[in-house]
C-alpha cells in the first residue's frame, strides 16, 4: 500500500498501518498537517491549528507504540475539533467575537476520552456562531467552503468539521448535533456522521446552545471509523446529570454482530414530500432499492406529526439558547464593551457587539417564547408536540428495526443563497431535527453524487441506544458502494480523488 | 381606628453540606475572594450542573421537621434574570414544584417572667425550596468588584404564611426556627455569616377584618434583634402614617440597624420577568419512600417536644428545661447524664447552673465536647450527693476540681477528705461546743427568732469545712437546744 496520502486513509486502515509498524503517528498527522497548509487557504475549515501541539501529541503516541503500549485503535490517529469543545490550554471561540480571546481552563470529558484513547487532538474547525446556522456562514471569521466546491457551503453548524474530513485534512473529525449540524453537513461534504443517542456522549464541556438537544458526534471516512469514534468517547459521566448511566458497549465489535440480518425498515412518507430535490429523491430511493435487494422489508411508515418538528425545535431550542447564552455578559471572561457608560450599559453593548445576527435573533425568540403571557402558548405548547413528535417514533419502530430517508432536501447550495433567509435556511434540517426531538440516533453516509458533483446523503434513524444496528444498516449499503474513502478534490471542482 | 399587624416572613438558610449545590467545590466563610470556584461556578463555556444529593437530603428534613409535605420528585428550573452577582444569568431554583409545601414552625412567646413558660403557637409555612446562593458584590465610587466564593451555596428558602401577628412572634419564629436547624444539622444559622438572611412582608388592617393592607417589604434585617426591632419599628410606622391620615405605599424599605428606623428603598416594584422554565441540563430526582424512611432516621426530637418531655418525664421546672433545650449540645450532655444515673433534677441543676457558668467563664475554645468533664464524671457526682456522701456544696467543689484536673468525682473526695460527716457522737460534741459558744444567738432563737439558730449551724459547718450532713447536724441542734 502507497503511504504517499495517509491523510486520505480511514482510520480502521491507518490503525492497521500503526499497530504493524509501517508508518508512525508523526508521519500521519504531519501528513494532515501538509495538506492543511496546501487546501485550507482555500476550504479554511480551520479557525487555528496548533501544529507543535498536535506534533507532540503524535510522538507521544509513537513513543507509546516503541513502548508497547498502544492506548487502544485510535492511538496515534487525528482527530480534529470543532471550535466548541473545551481543551485545556487551547481556544474555545465558538466562532463568536464573545470568545475570540477565550481559551478553555478544563477540558471536555469527551476530549479526556478520546485523549485517554491516544488520538491526536487537534485543531479548531470553523462552525456557524455558536452552532446556529446551517451552513457555517455565521462565523464570526468567515465562512467555510465545501472542498467539492468551492462556491457552495459545507452545511453547519459543523461546516468545518464536515469539510476537513472531506478535504482530507484530518481522519476524523469531532463536531456537534442539535437539529442536524453533523448529519447536513455530512450530507453536503459526502462523508459519515453520526449522532449518538442523547446522553451517549457526555455534553460536559461541550458549550451548550440547547441541552436537551445537543450532542458530539464524528465526521468520518467510513462507517467503522464511526463506530471506533463512538467506541472511545461513549460513557457515562457523572459530570453530566443527562449523561446515560451503567453502559458499555463495543460499537466495533456491535456492529458486526447485527451485519447478517433481514432488517424491516421503515421509509417515512413525510421525508419525500414537497421541497425534496428530485435528484436526492432519486438516489435515495436507488438506496432503498438495494436494501430491498439485499433481503430486507421495507415499508412506508408515518411520522404525522414531522410537520411541527421544525417549529417546535425554533421555539425550544432557541428557548434554552437564550437562557445557556446569557453567562456571555463580559464580567468574568470572554468580549466586554469598552464603551460601557454603567452596569446594565455593559450588558447591552459588550452582548451587542460580541453576538452575530443569527444568535441575537435567536436569543430574542427564545426570550420571547419564554416570556410571561407567552410561556404557555409557545414553549410548553412546543414541549407537548416534541411527546407526539417523540410517539410517532415509537409507533414506527413497533413495525420496523430503523427508518430510511434523506438527510437533506437538497445538496450544498452556494454561499451566499439563503443569508438573507432564515426561514429557507432552517428548512434545510427539515429532515434530521426530529432526531434531536426524540433524543433518537441517527447518521448520514454518503450515498450518490448530484449532476453537478455534489454529494448526496442518505440518513438512518434507529430506536434509542441501537447504534450498533444503525451502523450495521450503514455498513452494508457502504461496503456494497464505492464511495467509501471518498476525498474532495483539492482544486475544489467535483470529481472523485480514487 | 385600632390594627392589627401581619408579617410573613422569607427565610434564606445556607445548607451545611461538603460541597457547592451544583458542582465539587467547597463553600464556606471567610476565604480570599474567588478562590472556592471551578468552570461550574464560574459559569465557563461548557460547564455543566450536578445535583448534590446530600443537599437535596437535607432539604428533605427540613421539611419532616417542619412537618411539610415532601413533593415525590424534586425538580429544577431556572429563574432567568442579569446580575453580575449570578455568574450564569440564571439562578438554579424551584418553581412550580417545590420540595416542602405547608408545614408548621411551633413558636414560644415569652412569659410573664423568665423562668414561667409563655404561650406556643404554630405558624403556617408557604413552601420551601431549594437554590443556589449568588456571589457578593462590593460596589466602590468607579468600580465594584464580585467575589464568587458565596456562589452556588445549597441555599433553602422557607416562605411563612402571612401568620405572624407582632414583633415578638417574628423574633419567636426565627429563635425557634434557627434552634430546629442547628439541632439537625443542617445549618450553622450563623446570621453574621449570612448562613441566615431574612426578608420580611409587613402590613397592617383594621382588627376584626381579614383582608391584607398595603405590603411593604422589609430588607436587611441582619439579626435576630434587627428582626424584631425593624419589624416592631415598621408596624409603629405604619400605625402612625395612618393615624395622621396618611395612606401607605406598597414598596421595599430597608431596615438601618444604627439610625433604628426603616428607610424606602424602592416604592415602583420592577415588573421581572424571570422566564422560569424547566433546567434542561438537570435531572429531577424522585424522592423515594426508602430514602425519606433512611433520613428519618437521623432526625433529632425537635426542641420544644424535648422541652415537654424533661418537664413531664423528669418533672423539670421550666426553667430548667428550657435552658437545656436551648442548646442541643447542653441537652445531650443532660440526658446522657441521666442515663448513667443520678437524679435528672440534680443533674439538671449542676448542667444548668454551675456547668455552663465554668465553661463560660473557662478557656476559650472549651466547650461541652471536649471539657474534661463527661456525662458519667458528672452523673458519679450527683450519686455522691444522692449517697449523702457529700452535700450539694462540697459537690460543686469537687466539680470544680473534675473541671481542672479531669479526675473521677470519687477518688477527688477521698483524695481531699471530702465526705460527709454523719457520725452523731463527733457531730454533737461539736454541736454542743457551738451553742455554748452562740449563747445570745441560741437564746434569740428560744426567744422566737427561727433564724438566729443558723449562727449555730454555720459555726457546725465552718468547723467541719462544710462535710457536716447538713441534716443531722440540724436535727442534733434542734434536739439539743430544746434539752
Amino acid at each position: 500500500m502507497s503511504h504517499h496520502n495517509l491523510n486520505t486513509l480511514t482510520a480502521v486502515e491507518l490503525g492497521e498501518l500503526l499497530a504493524a509498524g509501517e508508518i508512525s503517528s508523526v508521519a500521519l498527522t504531519q501528513a494532515c498537517l501538509d495538506r492543511i497548509e496546501s487546501v485550507d487557504p482555500g476550504v479554511k475549515a480551520f479557525l487555528s491549528v496548533d501544529r507543535e501541539d498536535a506534533l507532540s501529541q503524535a510522538r507521544a503516541s509513537d513513543e507509546r507504540r516503541a513502548a508497547g503500549q498502544p492506548l487502544g485503535p485510535l492511538d496515534g490517529i487525528p482527530i480534529a475539533l470543532k471550535d466548541i469543545v473545551a481543551v485545556t490550554g487551547q481556544p474555545l471561540t465558538c466562532a463568536s467575537k464573545m470568545l475570540e480571546n477565550f481559551v478553555s481552563p478544563y477540558d471536555a470529558t469527551a476530549v479526556h476520552k478520546l485523549k485517554e484513547a491516544g488520538a491526536v487532538l487537534f485543531g479548531r474547525l470553523n462552525m456557524d456562531e455558536f452552532a446556529m446556522g446551517s451552513s457555517t456562514e455565521n462565523s464570526a471569521f468567515g465562512r467555510t467552503s465545501n472542498p467539492w466546491d468551492l462556491d457552495r457551503v459545507p452545511g453547519g453548524s459543523s461546516g468545518g468539521s464536515a469539510a476537513s474530513v472531506a478535504a482530507a485534512e484530518t481522519v476524523l473529525s469531532l463536531g456537534s448535533d442539535t437539529g442536524g449540524s453533523i448529519r447536513q453537513p455530512a450530507a453536503f461534504c459526502g462523508t459519515v456522521g453520526l449522532k449518538p443517542t442523547y446522553g451517549r456522549i457526555s455534553r460536559y464541556g461541550l458549550v451548550a446552545f440547547a441541552s436537551s438537544l445537543d450532542q458530539i458526534g464524528p465526521f468520518t471516512r467510513c462507517v467503522e471509523d464511526a463506530a471506533m469514534f463512538l467506541d472511545a468517547a461513549c460513557g457515562h459521566d457523572p459530570k453530566d446529570s443527562t449523561s446515560l448511566p451503567g453502559l458499555e458497549t463495543n460499537f466495533l465489535e456491535g456492529m458486526k454482530n447485527h451485519r447478517d440480518r433481514p432488517w424491516k425498515i421503515g421509509v417515512p412518507k413525510e421525508f419525500f414530500a414537497e421541497g425534496l430535490d428530485p435528484e436526492v429523491r432519486a438516489s435515495v430511493e436507488s438506496a432503498i432499492q438495494f436494501y430491498k435487494e439485499s433481503g430486507c422489508t421495507v415499508e412506508e411508515v408515518s411520522l404525522p406529526h414531522s410537520s411541527y418538528a421544525v417549529p417546535v425545535y425554533y421555539i425550544l431550542a432557541t428557548a434554552e439558547a437564550s437562557s445557556n447564552l446569557a453567562r456571555y455578559d463580559g464580567i468574568r471572561y470572554g468580549h466586554r464593551s469598552s464603551e460601557a457608560t454603567d452596569g446594565i450599559d455593559l450588558y447591552y453593548k459588550s452582548r451587542g457587539e460580541g453576538f452575530g445576527e443569527e444568535v441575537k435573533r435567536r436569543i430574542m425568540l427564545g426570550t420571547y417564547v419564554l416570556s410571561s403571557g407567552y410561556y404557555d402558548a409557545y414553549y410548553l405548547k412546543a414541549q407537548k408536540v416534541r411527546s407526539l413528535i417523540r410517539k410517532d417514533f415509537d409507533d414506527a419502530f413497533s413495525k420496523v428495526d430503523c427508518l430510511i430517508g434523506p438527510a437533506t432536501p437538497t445538496v450544498a447550495f452556494r454561499a451566499g443563497e439563503k443569508t438573507d433567509d432564515p426561514l429557507s435556511m432552517y428548512l434545510s434540517d427539515v429532515y434530521t431535527i426530529s432526531a434531536n426531538l426524540a433524543g433518537l440516533p441517527a447518521m448520514s453516509l454518503p450515498c450518490g453524487m448530484s449532476s453537478d458533483g455534489c454529494p448526496i446523503g442518505l440518513q438512518v434513524i434507529s430506536p434509542v441506544l441501537q447504534e450498533a444496528e444503525m451502523l450495521a444498516v450503514a455498513k452494508r449499503f457502504e461496503e456494497a458502494h464505492p464511495y467509501s474513502g471518498i476525498v474532495a478534490p483539492s482544486n475544489g471542482k467535483a470529481g472523485s480523488a480514487s | 381606628m385600632k390594627y392589627e399587624a401581619v408579617i410573613g416572613l422569607e427565610v434564606h438558610v445556607q445548607l451545611k453540606t461538603n460541597s457547592k449545590m451544583f458542582t465539587s467545590v467547597p463553600h464556606g466563610f471567610g476565604n480570599e475572594p474567588n478562590r472556592l470556584i471551578d468552570p461550574v461556578v464560574m459559569a465557563l463555556p461548557g460547564s455543566l450542573p450536578v445535583i448534590n444529593r446530600e443537599a437535596v437530603a437535607k432539604s428533605i428534613q427540613v421539611g419532616m421537621l417542619l412537618g411539610c409535605d415532601i413533593a415525590e420528585v424534586c425538580k429544577w428550573d431556572r429563574k432567568n434574570y442579569f446580575y453580575p452577582d449570578s455568574p450564569k444569568n440564571y439562578q438554579i431554583s424551584q418553581y412550580d414544584q417545590p420540595l416542602c409545601l405547608n408545614g408548621l414552625v411551633e413558636i414560644e412567646l415569652a412569659g410573664p417572667s423568665r423562668s414561667e413558660e409563655g404561650p406556643h403557637r404554630k405558624v403556617k409555612l408557604t413552601r420551601i425550596h431549594l437554590e443556589e446562593d449568588v456571589g457578593k458584590l462590593t460596589h466602590f465610587e468607579q468600580d465594584s468588584l464580585v467575589d464568587y466564593n458565596r456562589a452556588g451555596t445549597p441555599l433553602i428558602e422557607i416562605v411563612t404564611e402571612p401568620d405572624i401577628y407582632s414583633a415578638d412572634e417574628a423574633f419567636a419564629f426565627l429563635t425557634a426556627l434557627r434552634r430546629i436547624l442547628v439541632y439537625a444539622g443542617i445549618s450553622d444559622c450563623d446570621m453574621e455569616k449570612g448562613q441566615l438572611r431574612c426578608d420580611a412582608n409587613i402590613s397592617i388592617r383594621p382588627v376584626g377584618t381579614t383582608t391584607l393592607g398595603t405590603k411593604v417589604e422589609l430588607k436587611n434585617l441582619n439579626s435576630i434583634s434587627g428582626v424584631r426591632n425593624g419589624v416592631a419599628y415598621e408596624i409603629a410606622r405604619q400605625n402612625q402614617v395612618l393615624a395622621e391620615g396618611g395612606s401607605l405605599v406598597q414598596e421595599t424599605r430597608r431596615w438601618d440597624a444604627d439610625r433604628n428606623m426603616t428607610t424606602s428603598m424602592r416604592t415602583k416594584e420592577e415588573a421581572h420577568d424571570y422566564r422560569y422554565f424547566p433546567d434542561p441540563d438537570l435531572m429531577p430526582v424522585s424522592v423515594s419512600e426508602e430514602w425519606k424512611a433512611e433520613l428519618a432516621k437521623d432526625l433529632p426530637e425537635v426542641p420544644f417536644d424535648r422541652q415537654r418531655r424533661y418537664q413531664q418525664e423528669f418533672d423539670l421546672p421550666y426553667s430548667s428545661a428550657s435552658v437545656l433545650i436551648s442548646d442541643r449540645m447542653l441537652a445531650d450532655f443532660f440526658e446522657s447524664a441521666v442515663e448513667f444515673g443520678g437524679s435528672p433534677a440534680l443533674l439538671a441543676n449542676f448542667v444548668v447552673n454551675d456547668l455552663t457558668r465554668e465553661l463560660s467563664s473557662g478557656d476559650e475554645g472549651v466547650d461541652l465536647s471536649n471539657c474534661k468533664v463527661q456525662p458519667q464524671g458528672l452523673s458519679e457526682l450527683v450519686k455522691l450527693v444522692e449517697e449523702n456522701v457529700i452535700s450539694n456544696q462540697i459537690a460543686r467543689e469537687v466539680l470544680g476540681e473534675m473541671l481542672k484536673s479531669g479526675g473521677n468525682p470519687r477518688d477527688i473526695v477521698k483524695e481531699k477528705g471530702l465526705e460527709q460527716s454523719s457520725d452523731e457522737g463527733e457531730l454533737e460534741a461539736l454541736c454542743r461546743e457551738a451553742i455554748a459558744a452562740n449563747e445570745k444567738a441560741v437564746n434569740q432563737y428560744r426567744e422566737g427568732n427561727a433564724k438566729a439558730i443558723n449562727a449555730v449551724k454555720g459555726f457546725v459547718m465552718k468547723a467541719t469545712k462544710g462535710k457536716a450532713n447538713p441534716k443531722v447536724v440540724n436535727d442534733l441542734i434542734e434536739r439539743l437546744v430544746n434539752e
